[in-house]
Formats: C-alpha cells, structure tokens, sequence
C-alpha cells in the first residue's frame, strides 16, 4: 500500500534502557475518526512510528445488493454512499447507466443537475472545514457556524426533493420532479449571503496563528506519491497538480461556466493546503450557481427513458468531480433487469491509501489533523 | 506579522459579535426550540403524539410539500375499501429496495381474484423513505405521508403498520401536499378522459362498422 | 483548641466554601449559556425550579447536574490502583480549595472577630504557588491510575505542561512582589489602591504572561491538551465516572477563581474600585461606601477574567504538545525574565521623582517589551504565514 521503510527498532535498546512502543488503537468509536474507523498507531512517546488503518466496520453490501434489484431501485442506495452528498453520488450512478441505455437528458434537467451538484459541494466543503477546525480543537465554534449556513442548503434540498440528506432526485433521463415555485429564487437568496460567511470564517480562522502552527507542515503529500497512488480531488489540487474533472471530461454542461481551478504552486500539500483549497473551491462554486440560476431556462426534466429498462449487454463507467474526489461507477449489463457487476469507485477509500506515508513521524495529535484533512466518509470507504 | 497576535484577536472579535448579535437577530440564533407546538406544551405521555388523520404539525420550514416520511394508500372518500386505489399488483413490493412492503391478493367467495389487497403490511422500521414505490405504482395508489411522530413503545410489531392503517382519503392528501396532489388529479383525469376519448373513438368505429354492414346486407336483400 | 478559635475558623471559613461553591455553580451555568450564545444556540433553558414548570433560563441545570453525578455508578477499572483511584480527584479538589482562604477578601462578618482577611500569612503569594504545585500531582495519579493508555498520555502530557507554565506564573509574580517589597496579599492589594500594576507597561505584559500561564496551569483552552476530546478522548479522567468525576470538575473551576484570584490581587488591585479609598490615617483597612464592596469588586473582577477564559475556550483551537512546550520555553520564559529586568530599571527610575525620567522610562519599557515579544515570535515561528495559490483556467 506505502512504501515508506519500516522503522528502525535498535535505537531504542541502545540507550541502555529497555524500553517499547506504545501501541494505542484510536478505535472505532472515537469523537474524531469520522466515523467507525480505526487506527492501530505505534507511538515512541508522542512521535508515530507505524500506523495502520482498519476500517470495514460499515460494511453495508452495497455492491452486492445492486446486483439483485433494478437499476432505478438501486438509486437510494447511492444516497447513502457518502452520506454527505447524496446529490453528487445520484449524478454519478444516473451518468453511468445514462450511458448505458443512451438517453438524451433536456436542458433545463442539466442546469438543475449542475445547481444541485454545486450545493453540494459548498455543503460538504463547509461541513468539512467545520469538523476539520473542531478537531484541530476549537470546541464546536466553527463547526455551529458551518452548519448554520448548511441548514439553509438542506432546507433548498427539502424543498426540491422531500429530503434533506438522503434525497434519491436524480433519474435517469432527468430528475424526479421540478422545483417548487420560488425556490430559484431562495437559492439565489442563500448563494448571495454565502461569501459574507465565508469572509466572516475566514477573518474567524485565516490568520490565526495556532491554526497556521498546528496545520502548515503537517501531512506533506508529494505530487509523485499523489500520482502514483491514485489521490483525486482537493487533495491532488493541493498537492499541486491542476486536475479537475469537471474541466477535463465536462461532463453535463459544465463547458457553458466560466469557473477556475485552485491548486498549490508547488509540488507537495500540506494540511494547510488542503483546507484553504477548499475554501477558495466554495467560492469557486458560487460563481458557478450564480451563472446557472441566472441562465436557466423552462422547460421538462425529464427525457424519455423507460423506468424498467433492459440494457444490452456492455460495460460503463461514469464519473463525475465529487467533492471529495472523482466518484465513479462501473457498470456492467448483461442484458437483464439487473446488473451483472456493479462497482463504486470510492475517492475516500483511495485517498486514504496515503495516510500512513503522511503520518509517519508526525506526532499523534497531527494524525488526526491529517485524517481530517483528508476527508473521509465512512459510509463510502466501506460501501 | 503586524500585530502580535492579531489572527487571534480577529477571531475573538468574530466570536464576540456573533454572541452580542444572537439577542437580536433571527439568523444568528439557530435553535427551533418546538417552536410548532401552537400552545407551548409538549407531550407529556406515550400516547399523547398525533396520530389522528388530519393532524399535522406543520412548520412550514421544515414540512415541505415534498417532504415524505412513509408511504401510505389513497382511497377516493366514503368507505375505505370500497374506493381504494390499490389493486394489489404488486409491483412496489417487488420494486421496493429495502423489501418492507407485504401484499396478499384479496379473492372473494368462489376463489376470483378481485382488485383489491386482503393485507397490505408496511414495516415502517424497515422503509427507507425512498418513494420507489410511488414512482413505479401504475394507478397512483401509493403516496407519501409526512407524518413523523410515530414513536411506540412496543419493539415487536409496534411499527409494523397494517392496510387499515395506511389507507387515507384522497382529501388528506391534498391537505398535506396541495400541489403534487392537485398535479396527480390532473394526470389521472387526463388519462381517464384519454381512455374515455379512446373508448368513444373505438364505440364510433365499431358502430359505423355495424352500420356499413347493416347497409350493405339491406343492399343485399333488396337486391 | 479553645472554643472561640474552633468558631472563629468555622466562621471564617465554612461560608467561604459555601458561596464558592456556588459561584461555581453558577460559573458552569453561565459558560454553558456563554458558549452556547457565541456558538448560535441556546444552553439549558429548561432546568428551573423542580416541580414546577418556571425555567429560569436554566438556573437550576447545575443543580440537576450535580444530582444526576451522585446517582451514576462508580466504575473503577480492573487492575486499576483503587487507592489512587480514589485519592486523585481529591488531591485534585484540596489545593484549590486551601489556596482560597489567602484571597484579601474581607467579608463584613469577619471584621469584628478577624482582621482582614480569613487567614494572615506573611508569605501569602509563597504559599498560594506551592499549594498549587499539588494540582500537577494530582492530574498525574489520576492517570497512571486509571490503566488506560488514553490517560497515561494525557496525564503526561499534562504534567509537562504543567511544571513548564509553573514558571513564567512564578517569574511574572515576582514583579509584582518586587515592587510593593512585601509577600502578603493584602499588603499588595492595598499598594494597588488607586493605580494598578495592570496599567504600568511592565505590569501590563505580567499580567499577559501570568494569564496565559494560568490558563495552562489550570488546563483551559487553548491548552487543554490533557483533556483533548477530540484526539484522547478525555486524557486523564477518562475513566472516572460519577461523583470523582464531580469532583475533578469542581477542582478544575475552583482552581480557576483561585488563580483568577491571585491575578486579580497581584494585578487588578484587589477590592480596588469606586467607592473605595485608602485610609493612610489607619494604616489598616481602606475605607468603603458600604461593608461587603470590596468583596463585590473582587468578585466582579474574576468574573471578568472568566468571561475572558470562556470567550477564549469559545474561540481558539488547542496547541500541540510540542508547541506549548516551546511556547512556555523559547517564549514566555526569557520575555518574563527580560520583564523583571525593565521592572527593576523602572523601579529606580521611579525613586529618581521626576516627572520626565518617569515618560521616558515607560516608554522605553514599552519598547523593548514589544520588541522582544516581537523579536522572540520571529525566532521561533518563522515560516508560518497565510499563503496564496494558483488558479488554473
């Protein structure tokens, strides 16, 4: 998985002491693992001298399960993949089997696809700075004012779906049902309060000096090591390589915005890195859903697909820019309602890989400032 | 850096605005403290939660007309069974992800299946809120409540919601969910009068057949 | 032990525990309601008056607190040390309380039986550090004590962060001991009548580093390492539960208003405010508009002090280890050194009587402090700053 070396073990015996390393379990339940996650570190005093990641604790069957149902009735499970941001995995699964049966989606579908996805994002980017700043110890101040502005997002998601976290919107073809009257111009509403809270947090947090000691040096991630390891989203942006999705395959629509790309000028990322790209992608974003909400039109939203469909046999896959990296869904039908292998690409789990090359040697307090850099959803790593 | 330590008292002085500012103003105070319950008083016992059709709790921020909790059946007024939708088809049954719906046919005295369900069981522990069911259901006979009080204290079978249970009328649904109601009648006139029309269509057609056959033998007999 | 000594202690002492403890009380109350209001949320607003429906915006959530943790169960580890599982949250709960009864409180009660305050002490501001010294005892048993790697960690760190931040505490004292010439807090409290240490340029960076050093001294954000929730979960009292737990918790405030205390008396002025004046007459106590004000002033004063500790909980993340660490070192240690030195400069300059000399002497004071302060962050953080990025088309 990681090629650092193995730690050397004469050196503690030579002193003349005999001493050994203490083996703690940051165990599944713990306030800062992000879920049911587990880490088996090997601590020399405070210093990590091996660390290694346990997880599958929430293991749900997923890929397993979509082989017994349709494809339509697999869609609430992508909901609940990343749990975070239901809308995006919804994107991702319709985009993969849209490929399959050959379905043209209408315009006005497209821009309410690239309005929901955008949201999104700004909801789990700002979830995340909130959890990544209480865990870095600010007890819960931050994260109450994130969450603050991601109730006004979910309650748009309510209003246009029925729910707020675990939506099931997207179908393939279009989406389930229009907006409700006023709701474009709610979501103008809460997309023009949104940069005064991102310039409220940042004077909150930007400068301040413990923040800027406890998180720069922290977690260095090379470029190479991102490459080669597969790292998508902000993390390989922070790492330096100007890479995104959304401008590489422009998938949907996103070839009519006018959008830019942060990434590091260098060629490693540190926590520090990380956590300011997101917060230059969150405005990113809003110049996105300030050039859709201004620029769609009326029309259906739905294109002619059938809801019970029997797709030749063939294999796809589709991926979309998730927040948290590239998400993609690898399909294959064989000619029956349901698929023969259905596959998630999950970008947690494959980010994930890289922490003990981040960890080793840091001491154990920044172990959980790089987990929590790193963005992980239980619900996807485990699938 | 300018000042020594100014990040920090920035940040002090964000956090100092946001608690003076949390007397005054609206968005800076985050708690919905009940504020639904009309007269201030919660509920004080088990059975003491609405359960009544046509009861809502209705906070207009957070009950949408969208927002679905689980399903329930629709029936046309006057006696439930007699107007329910539902033909027992069992399509959301086969459709529904998690597999909470149970559905037995309903037959009459001499063994003929008539349209109806004779148990229609929803496991509303199991029911992921998901609307499959409503999507796929030919005759819009399944729609979604936006009751969430729910809570029983019986762990075995408490929420295991039966037929009788699930059956509301069709004005109830248009008291929680005007809009989708109104646009489903819409859709279900539309069709009921394309059918009508097609009907009508096939009647005319017929008839003018059995005419031009009428006439024609009337030819022949003269002849 | 005659009689009247046995009542003149009790008096003297028991209502001073009594209204400490509830301004402890109230201290857990309002930090609840304070964090909550700076976090965008209500606290407690329930907890009111039992049986009735009357919430007092949640006066009586300590009180239900308090009930609810003598009624858990107390579970002690397997294989844990039960002696010293029993005797940390005490050790930790004693000091705090001891070092109380030095304040230069007088309440109306005592003056007719005692003078001043309820116990004199020559070495008073001596005293008040040693006893403190216990609390580093304390959080260390608890740790080893428990069987819990979690609290093994934290009890070390928070041994190390104690006995480092124990000596700019000292170092900043011994300004304020220097310049009056005399240990007994009433004495200090009294040469404070009128202008206080704190608005004096060497006072005023004594009295910064003192309260960052209490801060750590008595593990608050933003050093609150041993108890970090969110890395080891609670650190040193990680297994304790009910009543100890209480107990830990009661040590912690009460530790804090003691420290407040002694900060308020070393630097604030002790009961200083309007309404009092010195009586230079009587050489003894300083004259107030009514009895009890000097006690309404102290109390107010660390009241303010611990609104500024929760407002800095509300609002700052926690440090490293290793960063405290060299806070207190590389930082505070030679920035409190370098203060005594100015203090002393400062100190002949006065005796000197010039208008003039004294301006010039604050001024430079005033510089090299900044100066050094400035010069002390640059040696130790020198690449630290907000940086810019690159956006891609």
């Amino acid at each position: 998985m990681s090629t650092a070396a193995a730690p050397n073990y004469e050196l503690l015996q030579q002193d003349g002491l005999e001493t050994s390393l203490l083996e703690v379990s940051m165990g599944p339940h713990h306030p800062s693992t992000h879920g049911v996650f587990r880490m088996d570190v090997k601590l020399d005093g405070e210093t990590v001298v091996d660390l290694r990641p346990v997880f599958g604790y929430l293991h749900r069957n997923h890929e397993k399960l979509a082989e017994n149902m349709s494809y339509l009735s697999s869609m609430p499970f992508t909901d609940r993949l990343d749990y975070f941001n239901s809308m995006s995995n919804n994107w991702a699964y319709a985009l993969a089997a849209e490929k399959l049966i050959e379905v043209e989606v209408p315009e006005r579908a497209e821009y309410l696809r690239v309005i929901m996805a955008e949201l999104t994002r700004l909801v789990n980017h700002v979830s995340l700075v909130g959890f990544f700043l209480n865990d870095l110890g600010a007890l819960g101040t931050p994260l109450m004012y994130a969450f603050r502005e991601r109730e006004k997002i979910l309650d748009l998601f309510e209003q246009a779906s029925g729910a707020r976290m675990m939506c099931n919107y997207f179908r393939f073809g279009g989406l389930r049902n229009d907006v409700p009257e006023g709701w474009l111009e709610r979501a103008g509403e809460v997309v023009d309060h949104f940069p005064s809270f991102l310039d409220e947090y940042e004077q909150l947090l930007c400068e301040n000096e413990i923040i800027l000691s406890r998180t720069q040096g922290v977690g260095n991630l090379s470029r190479e090591l991102a490459i080669s390891a597969g790292v998508t989203g902000p993390m390989l942006r922070a790492s330096g390589v100007a890479y995104d999705l959304r401008k590489v395959d422009q998938y949907g629509i996103y070839d009519r915005f006018k959008f830019r790309v942060p990434h590091t000028d260098g060629d490693t990322g540190d926590c520090y890195d990380r956590f300011m790209i997101r917060m230059l992608e969150m405005r990113e974003s809003i110049e996105i859903l300030k050039q859709a909400l201004a620029g769609i039109p009326m029309g259906e939203i739905m294109g002619n697909a059938p809801r019970v469909f029997k797709p030749k046999p063939a294999e796809v896959y589709g991926r979309i820019e998730g927040p948290k990296g590239e998400l993609g869904f690898y399909l294959i039908a064989d000619g029956t309602p349901k698929p023969y292998r259905y596959r998630v690409r999950p970008p947690s789990l494959i980010n994930l890989t890289v922490l003990r090359d981040m960890c080793l040697g840091g001491k154990i307090a920044d172990t959980v400032i790089i987990l929590g850099s790193i963005d992980i959803v239980l619900g996807e790593v485990d699938r | 850096m300018s000042i020594l330590g100014a990040g920090i008292f920035k940040g002090m002085k964000v956090t100092l605005w946001n608690f003076v500012l949390s007397y005054f103003r609206r968005d800076r105070l985050t708690t919905n403290d009940y504020s639904w319950r009309p007269d201030g008083d919660l509920p004080q016992g088990i059975g003491d939660y609405p359960k009544e059709e046509g009861e809502q709790l209705s906070d207009t921020t957070t009950v949408t007309n969208y927002s679905r909790n689980f399903p329930m059946l629709l029936h046309d007024g006057g006696e439930p069974m007699d107007t329910v939708r539902c033909v027992a088809c069992q399509i959301c049954e086969r459709e529904c992800p998690p597999q909470c719906i149970y559905i037995e046919k309903d037959y009459d005295e001499n063994g003929k299946y008539i349209k109806r369900p004779a148990v229609f069981d929803i496991d509303v522990s199991v029911c992921m809120s998901c609307q499959i069911c409503v999507e796929v259901c030919p005759f819009d006979a399944i729609v979604m409540n936006s009751q969430f009080e729910l809570s029983t204290p019986d762990r075995f079978g408490g929420l295991l919601v039966r037929r009788d249970d699930l059956l509301k009328s069709n004005d109830y649904y248009h008291q929680i969910h005007p809009e989708e109601a109104a646009a489903r009648d819409q859709k279900m006139a539309a069709e009921k009068a394309a059918k009508e029309a097609k009907k009508k269509a096939a009647e005319e057609k017929a008839r003018a057949a059995a005419e031009k056959k009428a006439a024609e033998a009337a030819m022949g007999d003269a002849e | 032990m005659s009689l009247e000594l046995l009542t003149d202690i009790l008096i003297a002492t028991v209502p001073l525990m009594l209204i400490f403890a509830t301004l402890f009380a109230f201290t857990t109350w309002l930090e609840r309601k304070a964090l909550a209001r700076i976090q965008n949320r209500i606290g407690p607003n329930k907890v009111g008056i039992p049986c009735t429906r009357i919430s007092l915006f949640g006066l009586g959530q300590p009180a239900a607190d308090g009930i609810k943790m003598l009624f858990k169960e107390d579970i002690v580890p397997r294989g844990a040390d039960r002696l010293f599982h029993l005797l940390a949250p005490i050790l930790a709960l004693i000091p705090a309380m001891l070092v109380l009864c030095f304040l230069p409180l007088e309440f109306p009660w005592t003056k007719s039986l005692l003078p001043v305050q309820a116990f004199l002490l020559d070495g008073a501001v001596i005293f008040f550090f040693a006893i403190t010294g216990l609390n580093t005892l304390a959080v260390f048993m608890a740790g080893w004590a428990s069987r819990n790697k979690y609290s093994l960690l934290g009890g070390m760190r928070a041994v190390a962060q104690m006995v480092s931040y124990e000596i700019p505490l000292v170092l900043s004292a011994v300004i304020v001991v220097m310049m009056v010439g005399n240990l007994n807090a009433a004495e200090i409290a009294k040469a404070q009548t009128g202008w206080w240490f704190v608005f004096t340029p060497w006072g005023l960076a004594a009295f910064i580093i003192f309260f960052i050093a209490a801060l750590a001294e008595t593990n608050r954000s933003p050093f609150d390492l041993p108890e970090a929730e969110s890395e080891i979960i609670a650190g040193y009292f990680t297994e304790y539960s009910g009543f100890k737990f209480a107990l830990f918790f009661l040590g912690e405030y009460i530790a804090m208003f003691a420290i407040s205390g002694l900060a308020v008396t070393l630097f604030l002025g002790g009961g200083d405010g309007p309404g009092v004046t010195m009586n230079l007459v009587d050489q003894g106590l300083p004259t107030e508009a009514f009895p009890g004000l000097t006690v309404i002033w102290f109390l107010m004063k660390i009241f303010a002090l611990i609104a500024v500790m929760i407002w800095l909980r509300g609002t700052l993340p926690r440090l490293r280890v290793d960063q405290l660490m060299g806070f207190a070192w590389k930082f505070m240690l030679p920035l409190s050194i370098l203060n005594i030195l100015v203090a002393g400069f400062a100190w002949h300059a006065e005796q000197l009587d010039n208008t003039f000399i004294t301006v010039i002497t604050w001024v430079i004071s005033l510089a090299v402090l900044y100066g050094a302060a400035s010069g002390l962050n640059q040696l130790n953080r020198p690449n630290v700053r907000p940086r810019e990025y690159k956006y891609a088309e």
